[in-house]
């Protein structure tokens, strides 16, 4: 999808705790803490809506994209964003990015604030912090 | 209770958020250099006494954002070195936590690929951190000027990484073409999705 309709989920008002993961198939790290995510989104699956948004290019969904989350068993909800000039979206997200991957952006569920984090996770950093968002409602 | 824990959170996000932006912006000038090349000289600005500018490009071998660009930094620097804007391409991620960024890797690329311009590695990554430099790719466009080099243009080469011909802003080339003809850059700053710098853990 274009920015604009992932834009449009963004602002939808949330009835969890929405994560938006910002990753791409050939990003290594990345793909690395995808299954922290998705532990993460099972332990608390009552309290988040985890989704994953792939950049990688349009072309590569069936040959590429389709295959590692088949491979990797994900079963959380993928989004292609097919939307090259970057520019003109990765302040959209947040102007705190720097546009580097992975990066997840983070929406409280009650005030609709939005927490940006440019960084890989690895499993316990996540699980702490994702912990305080479902323990502060 | 509640306050002190959306506290914590704001704080954590700040924290994370304040390591990555700081670095040149445009209009600061830039200290100068020591960096290894591939052919194990060393190469500074100053070392270019004829020169306009120059177009610093941070990027790396294992990015694949970065070797998309790659043709892309080639042709620039076969467009603007005569015209007194080469290109240094600067690798700053940590060969140990990215093996495929080593020195000889490095070598072997620029090799593979004919590079016509400097590939040197920031082995402390201080000069990166200088830059402020966030992923691969990440361009500075310097001009010179009798102060020394000025920062003005920094972020990615054009608005359509999937295809150059495609490409609606060539933001890179305006920004140089600007400089050559002594007018004021367009778009001075621009951000583009790339791959994190691997910075070294202590």
């Amino acid at each position: 999808m274009k920015f604009d309709d992932l834009e449009k989920i963004i602002n939808e008002k949330p009835a969890k705790i929405k994560i938006l993961n910002f990753w791409a198939t050939f990003c290594r790290p990345c793909v690395i803490e995808m299954p922290f995510f998705e532990e993460v989104a099972t332990k608390f699956e009552d309290d988040i809506d985890l989704i994953f948004v792939s950049l990688d290019f349009v072309e590569n969904v069936e040959n590429k994209v389709k295959p590692f989350l088949t491979k990797k068993d994900i079963h959380s909800r993928v989004i292609l964003l097919d939307d090259v000039d970057y520019n003109s979206w990765i302040d959209r997200v947040s102007p705190s990015w720097s546009g580097a991957i992975p990066a997840t952006l983070i929406i409280d569920k009650n005030t609709g604030e939005k927490f940006f984090f440019e960084q890989i996770f690895d499993k316990e950093e996540l699980e702490s912090l994702i912990s305080k968002f479902v323990n502060k409602t | 209770m509640t306050k002190l824990r959306v506290l914590s959170i704001f704080a954590y996000a700040m924290f994370f958020s304040g390591i990555i932006n700081n670095g040149y912006e445009v209009g600061d000038y830039v200290t100068d250099f020591k960096l290894k090349n591939v052919d194990g000289n060393y190469i500074s600005m100053a070392a270019d006494k004829n020169n306009n500018g120059y177009i610093i490009v941070f990027t790396c071998n294992t990015c694949p954002w970065a070797n998309l660009n790659e043709e892309r930094i080639i042709a620039l620097h076969n467009k603007y070195s005569s015209k007194g804007f080469p290109v240094i391409a600067i690798q700053p991620n940590d060969p140990i936590r990215s093996p495929g960024d080593s020195f000889e890797e490095m070598k072997a690329r620029s090799k593979k690929y004919n590079y016509p311009f400097p590939y040197v590695i920031d082995e402390t990554q201080e000069i990166t951190k200088a830059f402020g430099a966030t992923n691969t790719p990440h361009v500075y466009v310097l001009n010179k000027s009798n102060n020394g080099y000025k920062v003005a243009y920094i972020g990615a080469i054009d608005d359509n990484i999937r295809d150059a011909n495609l490409a609606k802003n060539r933001y890179v080339e305006d920004a140089v073409d600007a400089l050559l003809k002594g007018e004021t850059v367009p778009t001075v700053t621009t951000k583009a999705i790339g791959c994190t710098i691997k910075w070294k853990t202590t």
